[in-house]
């Protein structure tokens, strides 16, 4: 048993239509159930008692959670005890009621004096006991032997998966401020979502109150924390509005500290994330995970990695373009202004497969601990570029084919502007690493077998500006020597590569 | 049943379906669309008859659906936008 303080009002109805105010200015027993709970059935005959006997000076209702159930209760109890329409769940709800039967004693005011769940003999003595005493009526007569010392109760409805999200969504204590949009009836609302431009002209999942709370409880961050303001409009982006979008996309709730994280890192000014969506290079920012949030989400690092198929990969990568065309505003032909635009604006994201690579792994490189957690957002304008090398037995020999295909990016005569992302497999990784070579070893090949002058030789130099915008990982299927190209955009005046810690 | 979806923008705009804009004045073509359903083509031709006298400079053109149980086809529709700049549509009985 406990007790509390005032509890809400209510304004219910029984089945004739009469309507019942809560509080009553009387002492008042509620007791919440459910048709089909034995423990619920058990204990309305006694209810049923206590309203005849105490009825005069107490108002005893029961408050029935299914409207499917409740004609059986109101035809064995209703005829001479109020049974309520709580079939919407909202007075259970708010009430916090967790069993049925769950049996509240009220004052007159509405101040909770008791409260008990399930069925306990002695509980219901109490009970009569506490009721005889408020009001100097004769208690009534039970045969206290015939029934069980205890039972317990089944599970509220306001609890069933669906209708919690639900009742969560439309409480008082919703975290949800975004602008509820009504889809009318015999609209379509895939159709709707695709007129009002909120897609990527994919279907999007659509972000119902339920689903978004969902998806929050992927966070421990609160709805409202601000996290960016997203370019080219600036406009403030919530974790709330991450997670509507996040949902659009299809990711799962766990997904979407990796959103988030990935949010942060672009809406930087070292990424310029305007200058990324604007430029008619058609760059499209493209998501590296590191750490330990690899396996638990199963962030696909091995076999087609690149590709489609996984759903962490592919939904992660649109929610952050989904988050930038929606909230910040970016849309082809608007600030968007790509001449080709390019397949990996619909989402790129994958994994580092550290376990598989000889290297100290990129998010170690870019300063943080190996446990860390980590994205790394680049700004790449083409690619993958496969080097397709099976003869090469040398690291030398196999970092000359990596060179030359690195020479041929972008314009073949000019140096490069950006960074550049070569993603290596596992049996090419195994060539390089049987002769020892490091990540260094190969960005330094890379520049010297790409130090071609090929308007003057005299003016031979390096592809990659500088050493640093090399960037290597390890990923892909055991099998094949391939390794896989991405160029970069532009560094100086354009995007620098950001880290973030993802934070749970 | 209305479905209740959250706004996923900057909320700087309203989302909802919107009429398209009203001109001030009906000129050039206006679609006559008979859904095919009983006397609508009594109904339309009287309207035709009304209309042609009120607005004189305006073109009418007659479409006809096969059957009014089932949406406009897709060709009809095209043919419709891509010929008037109003469509009336007529349901008799």
């Amino acid at each position: 048993m406990t007790t509390g303080t005032s509890l809400p009002e209510f304004r219910l109805f029984d089945a004739s239509g009469s309507e019942h105010l809560f509080p009553t200015g009387r002492p008042t027993v509620l007791c919440f159930a459910k048709h089909d709970c034995p423990t619920c059935e058990l204990s309305m005959p006694l209810l049923l008692r206590m309203h005849e006997a105490f009825g005069d000076s107490v108002d005893v209702w029961a408050v029935s959670q299914d409207a499917e159930g409740e004609p059986t209760l109101i035809e064995e109890f209703g005829t001479s005890m109020p049974v309520l329409d709580d079939s919407s769940l909202a007075v259970s709800w708010n009430y916090g009621i967790e069993t049925v039967p769950t049996i509240i004693l009220t004052d007159g005011r509405g101040e909770e004096l008791g409260r008990w769940w399930g069925f306990a003999r002695d509980d219901w003595r109490g009970l009569v006991g506490r009721l005889e005493s408020l009001t100097d009526l004769e208690p009534p007569a039970v045969d206290w032997d015939t029934y069980p010392e205890a039972r317990p109760g089944c599970g509220s409805r306001s609890l069933e998966p669906g209708l919690y999200e639900r009742l969560s969504a439309d409480s008082a204590e919703s975290p949800l401020r975004a602008r509820r949009v009504d889809v009318a009836d015999g609209d379509d609302v895939m159709e709707f979502l695709f007129d009002k431009g909120l897609t990527d002209g994919l279907p999007v999942v659509p972000p119902t109150p339920e689903r978004v709370l969902r998806m929050l409880s992927g966070t421990q961050r609160h709805a409202q924390d601000v996290v960016a303001m997203v370019p080219p409009n600036l406009a403030t982006v919530t974790v709330e509005k991450i997670a509507i979008n996040a949902v659009m996309a299809g990711c799962r709730p766990e997904y979407l500290p990796v959103v988030i994280a990935s949010i942060e890192a672009v809406c930087t000014d070292d990424f310029n994330i305007h200058g990324v969506m604007a430029t008619t290079m058609g760059a499209a920012p493209v998501v590296v995970v590191n750490g330990p949030i690899r396996q638990r989400l199963g962030i696909n690092m091995g076999l087609g990695c690149l590709g489609q198929g996984t759903r962490s990969n592919a939904t992660i990568g649109r929610a952050l373009r989904l988050v930038l065309r929606n909230v910040g505003g970016a849309k082809p032909g608007g600030t968007e202004r790509s001449t080709f635009g390019s397949p990996s604006k619909f989402t790129l994201a994958f994994a580092e497969w550290e376990e598989r690579s000889p290297w100290v792994p990129l998010h170690v490189e870019r300063g943080f601990e190996p446990e860390d957690s980590v994205v790394t957002v680049y700004a790449l304008s083409g690619g993958p570029s496969l080097v397709v090398d099976h003869r090469s037995r040398t690291a030398e020999s196999l970092a000359t084919s990596i060179a030359l295909v690195v020479r041929g990016i972008q314009d073949p005569r000019a140096q490069a502007r950006g960074d550049v992302l070569v993603v290596v497999s596992p049996e090419h990784v195994d060539t390089l690493h049987r002769d020892g070579w490091t990540k260094n070893d190969l960005r330094e090949a890379i520049q010297g077998a790409t130090s071609i002058g090929l308007r003057h030789p005299d003016l031979a130099t390096p592809k990659v500006p500088e050493l640093d915008y090399i960037h290597l990982v390890v990923a892909g299927g055991e099998a094949g020597k391939y390794t896989a190209i991405f160029e970069g955009w532009v560094r100086d005046v354009g995007s620098v590569p950001t880290s973030r810690k993802i934070e749970d | 049943m209305t479905m209740q979806i959250l706004d996923p923008t900057n909320e700087k705009v309203p989302i909802r379906r919107e009429l398209s804009d009203r001109p001030d004045v009906i000129s050039g073509h206006v679609a006559l669309l008979d859904i095919s359903k009983r006397q609508g083509d009594v109904f339309i031709d009287r309207l035709e008859a009304v209309l042609s006298e009120r607005l004189p400079g305006v073109e009418f053109r007659r479409y006809r659906k096969d059957t009014f149980a089932r949406p406009a086809p897709e060709d009809l529709r095209r043919r419709i936008a891509e010929d008037c700049g109003f469509v009336i549509e007529a349901l008799a009985d």
